[in-house]
Parts: structure tokens; sequence; C-alpha cells
């Protein structure tokens, strides 16, 4: 599936739409560290949670579970929080 | 986990402390600055007689850098501990310099929470605060210090990091680490990792909150450190977490001696006693003894050098009456000097944070610091004279001077 990459992550994919594969949420970001080491740790933490300022789209809808189950044809968008500072 | 009480005088003589290595005849080396910033690292170059500069970077714009350290082993390896204000922490590895840099690949990381345990939280890193390079002996190995507090050891130069657990999974650490809530403003922070320069085992390390520890075996066991030392009036100070050290350092040319620059006045400590003593009541009483940063001098450790901050009511956080000045004490802290020469006389509400300032190891010794109006200063002469290197970076957050071959 296609996935949106965020500005401040793109030093890691060069691009702004990546390939991933995976049945859930947590498997594509997964696959995503493989292909861009390092970029996981940046969005999840340690006990796998979404950081604070991340957030997940699914189809244009907002999700933070990683076992959230993706089909192949999902549109995933990762952006992060418009808040600034 | 077992806390043993320790032995200093029984550690084993294994290197020359770096001071007795250094040779006031040898010719000066080339200096460069490291400068930590909230938005990221710059790399000052010096000439030999430390009158010119030339600026590096930025590197990481928009990074929060708390920590950029030279490798002393190799010359040449850099690390950098930064986040920014969405993406989570990571540690930057260069081994040229900073000409190019890559990813640790296993960045500073608490365990994993048992799943299903009920009760048991797991912890996140929010940032990597402090980095201390290995001993002279233990090549590629390298400390670092977290926010939340957290202790972590790489055995491989700073690609990958493993936690120490006896000290992050512990539950009395954990206790007196205390909540987020009982932190600084910007987190709770490790931080003060000194390996003894005579035994690699020897290690110390401070919290804020959470006081002073100390290990002679490596990091297995831990004992406490805090005796004499000061908490917040109404407080018990049998209570670790009341504890603030805000920075400690080692004498070089002495590792029995350390000083302490605590949230609670500036103290001396002369192992093997294990009781530290306020030398700061005899810095001026309109000053006081509160401030961040601390530094000692590499060849006599009867000087050091603070920079007091106003610590009053709601702790602004500024130069005393908004005139920046270091002190030093040249007699192991019974009297203190102000040295303000070239500093501004008024009207600066800046002030230095706690790895903002540091020397070199040149003859006399110079002096930097960073302050948090991103203004780097300089003194070629152990303070008695001043003069400003650059101004308008960000807000620095850490400056260290090293010389090259």
């Amino acid at each position: 599936m296609q996935v949106l990459i965020p500005t401040s992550l793109r030093s890691y994919t060069r691009v702004s739409r990546v390939d991933a594969i995976g049945a859930t949420l947590g498997d594509v970001l997964a696959d995503l560290d493989r292909q861009f080491p390092g970029i996981r740790f940046r969005m999840l933490d340690e006990q796998d949670q979404l950081r604070p300022n991340m957030r997940v789209f699914v189809n244009g809808e907002a999700i933070r579970d990683p076992a959230h189950t993706l089909r192949p044809t999902d549109d995933v968008s990762i952006v992060q929080a418009l808040s600034g500072g | 986990m077992v806390r043993t009480p320790v032995q200093p005088t029984a550690r084993r003589q294994l290197v020359k402390p770096a001071a007795e290595r250094t040779s006031r005849s040898q010719p000066p080396r080339r200096l460069i600055l490291l400068v930590a910033t909230r938005k990221g690292a710059w790399i000052f170059h010096g000439d030999a007689k430390r009158k010119s500069w030339r600026a590096d970077g930025p590197h990481f714009l928009g990074h929060i850098v708390s920590h950029l350290r030279l490798d002393p082993r190799d010359g040449r390896t850099l690390l950098a501990a930064a986040k920014t204000g969405h993406l989570g922490p990571t540690v930057f590895r260069s081994t040229n310099l900073g000409r190019s840099w890559k990813e640790a690949t296993q960045p500073p990381a608490f365990a994993k929470a048992p799943e299903g345990v009920a009760g048991v939280a797991g912890r996140t890193v929010d940032h990597t605060f402090w980095l201390t390079p290995g001993h002279a002996s233990e090549r590629d190995t390298w400390y670092a210090g977290t926010s939340p507090q957290g202790l972590f050891r790489s055995e491989d130069g700073g690609v990958t990091w493993a936690p120490f657990s006896s000290i992050n999974d512990d539950p009395q650490y954990r206790a007196w680490m205390g909540t987020v809530q009982d932190g600084t403003p910007d987190g709770p922070k490790l931080h003060s990792i000194i390996v003894d320069p005579r035994d690699p085992a020897h290690l110390y390390f401070a919290m804020s909150s959470g006081g002073v520890h100390e290990s002679t075996d490596g990091g297995r066991n831990w004992a406490t450190l805090v005796k004499g030392l000061e908490v917040v009036e109404g407080f018990d100070s049998s209570t670790l977490t009341f504890h603030d050290p805000h920075v400690v350092r080692l004498c070089p040319s002495n590792p029995d001696r350390l000083y302490q620059q605590n949230h609670c006045g500036i103290y001396r400590l002369d192992r093997p006693s294990d009781e530290w003593l306020r030398v700061g009541r005899k810095m001026p009483k309109r000053v006081g003894d509160i401030g961040f940063p601390l530094v000692v001098h590499p060849r006599d450790d009867n000087v050091a050098w603070v920079f007091p901050m106003d610590g009053t009511s709601v702790w602004p956080r500024t130069s005393p009456q908004g005139r920046p000045a270091v002190y030093a004490t040249r007699n192991g802290g019974k009297t203190w000097q102000r040295l303000d020469t070239g500093l501004p006389a008024g009207q600066a509400w800046w002030t230095v944070k706690r790895q903002a300032m540091t020397a070199d190891a040149q003859d006399p010794v110079g002096l930097y610091f960073g302050t948090t109006s991103g203004e780097l200063w300089h003194s070629p002469d152990e303070g008695a004279r001043w003069s400003c290197i650059a101004q308008h970076l960000p807000e620095i957050y850490a400056v260290e001077a090293v010389e090259l071959a």
C-alpha cells in the first residue's frame, strides 16, 4: 500500500510517498523501518505507542492502535500534529 | 539489587589521569567547540591562539540537540543526542568530525513493559540528555543519561545502546526518580556520568532529581552519595527524591576530588570521605550559590568556576540582578572571586545551562560558555577577560571544548 510520509521524516525516505506491506499498522511501520532504518522509533516509542505528536490516518480515519488491521488497498497517511512551537 | 558501601581507596590504578599526560611544553593544538542548541548543533573551529573562530553549521537544523561530544580516544568520532519537537529521540554519529552523519541503529530506549501485568507501566525516553565517552582503555564504550532518568551504555561507539537494568528497572531507583512532575520544566534528567580515569569500573552519575550515585563494579551495584547535601527547606534530606544535583565534576588532576553545583549550593567532596562540604557558603550573599554549570581546572584541583543564577522567589533562572558573572575559587572553595570583565554590566537576563560551560586544557586555561540567549563567550585567561565569539544562535544547551592533534 501507499504511505504518505511527512516532511519531518523525508530525511529517511527522500520522497513523499512510499510503498509498504503489512497486515496491521504496526506491521507497516515495521516494514518502513526495514526499508528506512531508524524511522519507526521516531514515530513509535519503546512501548509501541504512537508518539504524542504523531498521527496516522487510514482512509481518512485517525488511527492510534498499531494493531489496527489494514487491507492492501488502504491509503495510509502519517502526519505530525499541527501544533507548532 | 544489592547496594554495598564502596571503598574508593581500593581502586586499582590503571592509567594516568588525562591532566598528567598533558605537558605544558607541548605546542598548542587546534581547538574546536562543540555547541549543542535547541535548534541544531554547531562546530566552532579555533586557531592555535584561540583568537579567531570559524562556524561550521548548523548540523541537524531544527533538532533539539542536548549534547554533542567528541570521542577523545580517536579524536574524530562525534556523537549527538537529538530529537525534534514531534519526532522521537535518537543519537547521530559521525566518524569524520561532522562531515557526514549516520543514525544509531538502536538509540537509548527503556525496556518494554511486560504485557498483561497490571500496574507495571513502561517508560519512554523523551530525549537523551547527557553523553560521556567511556574509559580510555575501553575503546568504543560510551554512557548516556536520559530524560526521564535512565542510564545506558554502548560498546560499539554509539551504534547500539543497552539499558542499565540495575538503575532503570530497579523499584528503589524508580521511586527515587519521582515522576515527571518532580523534574525540571524540561523533564527530569540523569546526568554527570563520570568514569574514574584510574578505573573503568568506578562510575558516578547524578539525577535531577534523585541524588548522586556511585559504583565500583562497572554498574552492577550502586551506593548513594548524598551525605552533607542539603535539600529545599522543609523537606527530608533522607529522601533521595528531594536531592537535586545540577552537575558533578571530577578533577582530572586529582580524581579523588569532586565538585558539585546543586539546587541547594556548591559542594566539594574529597574521597575517601563520603560527606560533601558546602563550599558555596563563601559566595557573596547578594549572589548566592545557586546555579547550574561548574567547571574544574584540568591541572589544579583547587580551582573551579561557577556561573551563579537567580534562584530566588519563582526561580527566574537569570543572572542575579541581570549582571552575569563567573565566580572562581583558587583554594578549593574557601574564597570566591567575581570575574566579569568584558561581560555586560547590566540588563543581561540570560543564564548558562549545566552542560553549557567548559574549559580547554591549555595554559592559561581557556573558558567557554553558551547562554540561554544564544551567545557564545570565551576567556583565554581563566576568566580574567571575556569576549563574545558568536551571537544570535538558538538557546545553547551544551558547549564542549576539545583539542585536535
